[in-house]
């Protein structure tokens, strides 16, 4: 597998976040997930998306640590790199 | 004595359109809303009325719940905020299957790509009573709250359950309807296998070339108010509901009993529980589903609680006949159906009646609409009868006063 970037995955879980509700405007890194009313249901259909895209696996535990869209984007380049 | 129950709003949206006026205007008209064998709530598009997250997060059986919940609400004048403390306002919204087409979405995924792809939003999205649950969500509804399962009777359920909830003393008023979309490749299939759809696509109750129905989807809801405390809050009320009997066939997991007795007894409840007599009855919303096994058995359940004579006298339609059958649906819209039959004095026909079936002899109204007119005077009574496989047996009196 090609590395994956910083900007790949903040792209793709951006988009994956505006299928849930939010304006995609409103999507930066600094949102909270609370703010964009993202809750533990939305966050496991995140976790399917980017496994089934970068093959990382998220448990539950990684999830509930997650608090911004740049924590989830770390999170998942650094398991994907 | 019980508290009375007065109807101050009505919700729904059908095959025939969005809204309760449109559903009995465009009926009374003789318009019906069944394209190519099916009634599809084809004006119904969720992102017209629903957020994103809403859209996204309920089946289609809650999405039409929820806007037809929106439409009951602000009719009763509870748009900005509800007249009762939020918990003493109950939330009962029925349906016979349950979000299928989510259940049928995602065991796809699950045979193509594998469990773990499955949805979180699967279970949530499919349980029957997400249409309660959203409802009662989207409108700060915080008393009592739950669906109600009985198949074609469900949504008459609802309404005689939140009937006994305001009764109780549990609840000052009770947003109540039921909710169905099934129309999918597997909803088809298994009633197909049944042999209880119509396979001309047509739906003729009580005539004699009836073959099946035809299966529709939509929402009814209604707001459901003790008398008194709407009356201090100086609402508009529409119609009383004055009688709810409910009684089980235990006979036969599809068929309905053929001596019609426990459908009879339903109705002879709900005249008692309403304190009134067959000779108060001026008109009948028939569950009258065009199946040749019901509308016999409907017929001779109607003769023998109403009496041959004054079940002769009065008219019978069925909505089904329009929209075709909304399953648990259909005891909610049917009974949006009849309340504006009571407000509005005009009868709507039972479409594509044409030929009677000999064994089948009441008033069906057939043709045109017709003035609904009560002997001497008297307030308008109408029964609306729900009967559903498994064998239940509803029936809803309701009345709009002659003031």
């Amino acid at each position: 597998m090609s590395t994956v970037t910083n900007q790949q995955v903040e792209a793709r879980v951006i988009d994956a976040l505006a299928t849930f509700g939010p304006d995609k405007s409103q999507i930066t890194r600094e949102s909270t997930f609370e703010e964009l009313d993202i809750d533990s249901l939305d966050l496991v259909e995140l976790a399917q998306i980017v496994e089934d895209e970068y093959g990382v696996v998220l448990k539950g535990e990684d999830m509930k640590q997650l608090k911004t869209v740049g924590d989830a984007i770390e999170l998942i380049a650094s398991r994907a790199a | 004595m019980k508290p009375k129950i007065v109807v101050t709003g009505l919700g729904a949206i059908t095959p025939l359109g969005i809204g309760a006026s449109a559903l009995h205007e465009r009926w009374a008209r003789g318009e019906c809303g069944i394209v190519d064998g099916a009634g599809a709530c084809t004006d119904f598009e969720p992102k017209d009325f629903l957020s994103v997250k809403e859209v996204r997060r309920l089946d289609r059986f809650s999405q039409l719940a929820v806007v037809a919940a929106g439409e009951a609400l602000a009719q009763a004048g509870w748009e900005d905020e509800p007249p009762y403390e939020p918990w003493r306002i109950g939330c009962v919204i029925a349906t016979g299957i349950g979000g299928i087409q989510t259940v049928e979405a995602q065991h796809d995924v699950m045979r193509d790509r594998g469990a773990k792809y499955v949805s979180p939003l699967g279970i949530p999205q499919y349980m029957p009573n997400a249409g309660a649950a959203a409802v009662a969500m989207k409108y700060g509804l915080r008393g009592q709250m739950y669906g109600i399962v009985s198949a074609c009777s469900s949504g008459a359920h609802a309404l005689g359950s939140a009937m006994r909830m305001i009764q109780c003393g549990d609840a000052d008023a009770v947003v109540a309807g039921g909710s169905e979309a099934t129309l999918t490749t597997f909803g088809y299939a298994c009633f197909n296998s049944m042999q209880a759809l119509s396979p001309t696509g047509i739906s003729r109750p009580f005539d004699a070339r009836r073959d099946g129905f035809v299966m529709g989807e939509g929402a009814g809801v209604l707001v459901l108010e003790e008398e008194s405390a709407a009356r201090r809050r100086g609402a508009t009320i529409l119609a009383e509901a004055v009688g709810y009997g409910s009684t089980s066939d235990a006979y036969h997991l599809t068929a309905p009993e053929p001596s019609g007795a426990a459908a009879a007894k339903a109705i002879e409840l709900a005249l008692e529980d309403a304190g009134m007599s067959a000779e108060d009855v001026s008109y009948v919303n028939a569950h009258g589903t065009s199946t040749p096994l019901n509308d016999a058995a409907e017929t001779v359940a109607l003769k023998s609680a109403l009496g041959v004579e004054h079940a002769m006298r009065i008219p019978i339609s069925s909505t089904k006949s329009a929209i075709g059958h909304l399953l648990g649906a259909a005891g909610a819209v049917e009974a949006v159906a009849t309340i504006e039959t009571l407000m509005t004095g005009v009868i709507p026909p039972t479409l594509g009646y044409e030929v009677p079936d000999p064994e089948l002899d009441l008033d069906y109204v057939p043709g045109e609409a017709r003035p609904l007119t009560p002997p001497n005077g008297a307030g308008r009574v109408a029964i609306s009868n729900s009967f559903a496989f498994g064998g239940h047996n509803v029936a809803l009196a309701l009345r709009r006063g002659s003031e």
